[in-house]
């Protein structure tokens, strides 16, 4: 018995080596993604976010046809830098919505002037209230949602040039 | 002159760094009338995970979508839902990640019973260094 | 040329760590204890370069020379003087500068002072503490090299972290490394008592001093840390269960139970193997500490120098030490027999309690810090924090500092229930009053565990004092003072943890320039907001009196200050201390039409919390001169009889 005892210390250790070795070795990764992937949209109703986009409600994701809707703010430098890809998905003919955070109608107006306007209706959350409702941490982030309202993936951070091809895939996937 | 360039600086400087271009949310830095409620609410802030911090609940947090989630769990105090409840409804979207206070999911069954397990064997070992009788 | 002066001291100090190493191999396997003389004088050489290499990587900051890598990325010529220094450690490889240097320092102590220790286990203890530093002097030869030379020097340099330019950096790390590292002899002690089979009353007798001196400096370094965080961070926490606290308070922990098993080994030779193993998990726990700050494997406030390269590095050196340790003593304890078992109402049973729940709240926090990165294993997030950690830890503690108060109370080997009831009775008089009053007045106005936190620490405050009743103060031994000055110090500090979460009182405002705010009888009148400038940064300041009753107005200055290099913005708080706590005033964001956003705070007795932790080191201090002085005294005695 305590022959095994006076062993124990140093299996304890090991034991801590082996999770600290596989901290060290797992890629860092920070994210929260967002627990209702796989489930129904929320319902929601939003206001009007830019002069020339109509309000966004969550029933209008139940079309029959999968929908990206992309969480942005006309404040968020990563946005600006996702723009084009947002322009490139539309060109490839997949809809896209949009929710603009802690925003103001001037400031979207302004954004959508110089970076290119991909969306079809945008919502604006003043409070932060629908981005909580998804899930969601952050801006920029993406969700794709299949043509009977259910989220089928979510893209946290701005969307790289070489991110389009799977997003477009899943998209089309969902048809 | 240096100075004087600094605080120049300074006031067109910090435009830039804001998260965003509302002033924050009403509830997110003013609290409830009642004290009751108030205290329930902190309570509540204070084992929240903020989402966009480093480690910090969103009572500790200047983030603006900390201001948000403190704005939204006032109001929903003063509306009269339980605190419980809208830690579920956080956990059913961010995981039990957003909790500060350890759920009662499976996985975290062993950090609940460390404590009594740890307790229980250094028991024993105490046990085996007191004489039994005296002789 | 003082670069290159302080690598160079640095490499010869690493030839002489090997030096004593390949000495005290020769010594001990050769059995020649008089190689012990020959290694005095390279242990204190090398700890003398180690510090002179330190103080030239000091005097490179000080003259802001850009041409050294880590002064251009971590200093700024514009920075006050005071951050140049503190700016040494403020960074990786002068803060693992520091550590060897500490590590060479302690160890040319040991080589110079210690005269109690058998001259095979010093030189034992001394071979593994160049053992230790060799590993050590490498990582920072190899991977981190502080003097290293840029070829195009920048003008300016790119600064300092703003949240470290704070007087609170140019003390709390250094003390807190002199703690963490000066653990390493405790280890090396062990390491040295192992190799020679020395476990006994002598040796622990030997080794309680250096633990003690370590054990005060973690003490004053926790102490500084906590204040520091609570001021700095504008949230009015002062502890946050934070990952990085947590590291710094796992070594406290194993110290703090080390410091009373080797009493116990001392005064009755028993709990060997328990005293050995908390020796080599109490600088374990400053190496693990040390990994999860630098790896960056958990995510905190407090990140500092995160690299996973070092962490690498850091855990290679940690598997090398602890996991050598650990076999050694799975190989060697067998040979030590643990001593005698202890009768039940007996100061040695309070001690081994106090042992074990000191090694308990120990794993809850390892456990508790780390099992994120368990669950991460299996591909589930989850957060342990505070909730956790105090709903656990907080009950374990109020138990522990009633063993605490009951310990200096009870006799060694053996004593009478009835007796140890007497010499309780106040103490326990205390706690059913204190019960009963605070229920009365107070009851459902604040947590259960404020509640007993402030009944307990009013009940430990008389039985830390007792032990001096009817005792003639002025022949009470030096260390027994020292002893019931950091019990009571405990009493403090718990005090004013409970008394903090218990009546604070919190009020958050949007007011403008003339509002008037009156929280916790306080008056606050916010007069305007002006900007200001400092030496390397500028900020908005809020001109706000504030005044009690009817005593008279003071000024506080709350500000938000912007940083250019790098551009942060930190909040200063304002802090007003009077004798009953602290008020505590933040100017945020600004709010719409000209509001401002300030958070008020009223503390009723916060600073009670580090005012204990000062009187524990205060405490830990008086016991040190104490037990050397009479070591003297005894030296001095001899010689005189033997003249």
């Amino acid at each position: 018995m305590t022959r095994t005892l006076i062993w124990l210390p140093l299996l304890l250790f090991l034991a801590f080596f082996g999770l600290f070795a596989s901290g060290l070795l797992k890629p860092d990764d920070h994210l929260i993604n967002s627990r209702l992937v796989g489930q129904p949209l929320p319902a929601f109703s939003l206001p009007a976010a830019a002069s020339d986009r109509p309000a966004l409600d969550s029933t209008e994701f139940a079309t029959g046809k999968p929908r990206l809707l992309n969480i942005f703010a006309s404040w968020c430098v990563p946005c600006a830098a996702e723009a084009p890809q947002l322009l490139a998905l539309k060109q490839a003919g997949v809809e896209i919505d949009a929710i603009a955070i802690r925003d103001a109608r001037p400031d979207v107006d302004r954004f959508l002037t110089r970076y290119g306007n991909p969306y079809t209706r945008i919502g604006l959350d003043a409070r932060s209230t629908v981005q909580m409702a998804l899930g969601s941490s952050g801006v920029p982030e993406t969700f794709v949602v299949d043509g009977r309202g259910k989220i089928l993936h979510q893209h946290i951070g701005d969307i790289r040039a070489d991110d389009v091809p799977d997003i477009l895939k899943i998209v089309k996937d969902a048809r | 002159m240096k100075r004087l360039l600094a605080l120049i600086l300074l006031v067109f400087a910090a435009p830039a760094l804001a998260q965003t271009a509302l002033p924050p949310a009403p509830y997110a830095d003013r609290q409830l009338d009642d004290p009751a409620l108030e205290a329930k609410a902190r309570d509540l802030m204070t084992t929240i995970r903020c989402l966009t911090c480093q480690s910090q609940s969103i009572a500790d947090s200047n983030a603006s979508l900390a201001g948000d989630m403190r704005s939204e769990i006032r109001q929903r105090i003063a509306q009269g839902e339980a605190p419980e409840h809208i830690r579920a409804w956080l956990i059913q979207r961010y995981g039990d990640w957003v909790s500060y206070v350890p759920t009662a999911a499976p996985i975290l069954w062993p950090l609940w019973a460390a404590p009594l397990v740890l307790l229980f064997l250094g028991g024993l070992l105490v046990r085996s260094r007191i004489r039994r009788r005296r002789r | 040329m003082i670069a290159e002066a302080g690598l160079v001291a640095l490499w010869l100090a690493a030839a002489l760590a090997f030096l004593q190493l390949a000495l005290a191999w020769f010594g001990l396997v050769g059995g020649k204890d008089e190689l012990l003389e020959a290694m005095r004088p390279v242990a204190v050489t090398q700890g003398v370069l180690t510090g002179l290499s330190f103080l030239l990587l000091i005097t490179l900051f000080v003259q802001s020379d850009m041409s050294v890598a880590l002064v251009a990325t971590n200093s700024h010529s514009m920075k006050p003087w005071l951050y140049k220094v503190a700016g040494t450690w403020g960074n990786h490889e002068g803060s693992m500068l520091l550590w060897v240097t500490v590590m060479g320092v302690a160890g040319g102590a040991v080589a110079l002072f210690e005269r109690a220790l058998r001259r095979d286990t010093h030189m034992a203890t001394l071979g593994a503490q160049a053992a230790i530093s060799l590993g050590f002097y490498a990582f920072l030869l190899f991977a981190s090299n502080p003097f290293a030379r840029l070829e195009t020097p920048p003008p300016d340099g790119q600064g300092l972290n703003p949240l470290l330019q704070d007087p609170g950096l140019a003390f709390h790390p250094p003390t807190l490394y002199v703690g963490y590292v000066g653990l390493s002899v405790a280890f090396s002690f062990a390491v040295g008592a192992l190799l020679t089979r020395r476990v006994d009353a002598a040796f622990a007798k030997a080794m309680r001093p250096w633990v003690l001196a370590a054990w005060i400096m973690l003490t004053l370094g926790i102490t500084a840390g906590s204040y520091w965080a609570y001021y700095e961070l504008g949230w009015g926490g002062w502890w946050f269960w934070d990952p990085v606290e947590n590291a710094s308070l796992m070594p406290w922990l194993a110290a703090t139970a080390l410091l009373h098993s080797a009493t116990v080994l001392a005064t009755r030779d028993a709990l060997r193997a328990w005293t050995i193993m908390l020796a080599v998990v109490a600088f374990s726990m400053s190496m693990v500490g040390t990994f999860l700050v630098r790896s960056g494997i958990l995510t905190s406030v407090h990140a500092f120098a995160v690299d996973p390269q070092r962490g690498t590095f850091i855990l290679g050196l940690l598997a090398l030490y602890i996991g050598g340790a650990l076999a050694l003593f799975a190989l060697r304890i067998g040979t030590v027999r643990e001593g005698q078992q202890f009768e039940l109402v007996s100061r040695e049973t309070t001690l081994v309690i106090n042992n074990l729940l000191l090694t308990v709240i120990l794993g809850l926090v390892l456990i508790g810090t780390l099992y994120p990165l368990m669950t991460e294993a299996f591909g589930h997030k989850v957060s342990v924090g505070p909730p956790y950690f105090d709903r656990i830890v907080g009950p374990i503690t109020l138990v522990l500092v009633m063993f605490m108060a009951a310990g200096p109370l009870t006799r060694w080997r053996k004593d009478r229930a009835k007796a140890v009831g007497t010499r309780m009775l106040v103490p326990a008089i205390v706690l059913v009053v204190a019960f009963v009053a605070l229920g009365a007045l107070a009851w459902g106005r604040m947590g259960i565990l404020p509640f007993l936190g402030l009944t307990v620490a009013a009940a430990v405050a008389v039985g830390s004092v007792a032990p001096l009743w009817k005792r003639n103060l002025r022949r009470t031994p030096l260390f027994n003072w020292g002893m019931v000055i950091a019990h009571l110090g405990c009493a403090v500090s718990l005090a004013g943890m409970a008394s903090d979460s218990a009546f604070t009182v919190e009020k958050l405002v949007a007011a403008k320039p003339g509002d008037t705010i009156s929280t916790a009888g306080w008056t606050l009148h916010f007069d305007r907001i002006v900007p200001v400038a400092g030496d390397n940064w500028t900020a908005l300041q809020g001109d706000m009196t504030v005044s009690r009753g009817n005593g008279a107005a003071v000024a506080i200055h709350p500000q938000s200050r912007f940083f250019t290099n790098p551009p942060t913005t930190t909040t200063e708080a304002a802090l007003l201390t009077r004798w009953d706590g602290q008020l505590y005033v933040v100017l945020g964001q600004e709010a719409e039409q000209g509001r401002w956003q300030m958070r008020i705070w009223w503390k009723p007795f916060v600073t009670l919390i580090w005012l204990g932790g000062i009187m524990i080191a205060l405490g830990g201090a008086l016991a040190l001169l104490g037990r050397e002085r009479r070591g003297w005294v005894m030296k001095i005695r001899k010689r005189r009889a033997m003249a």
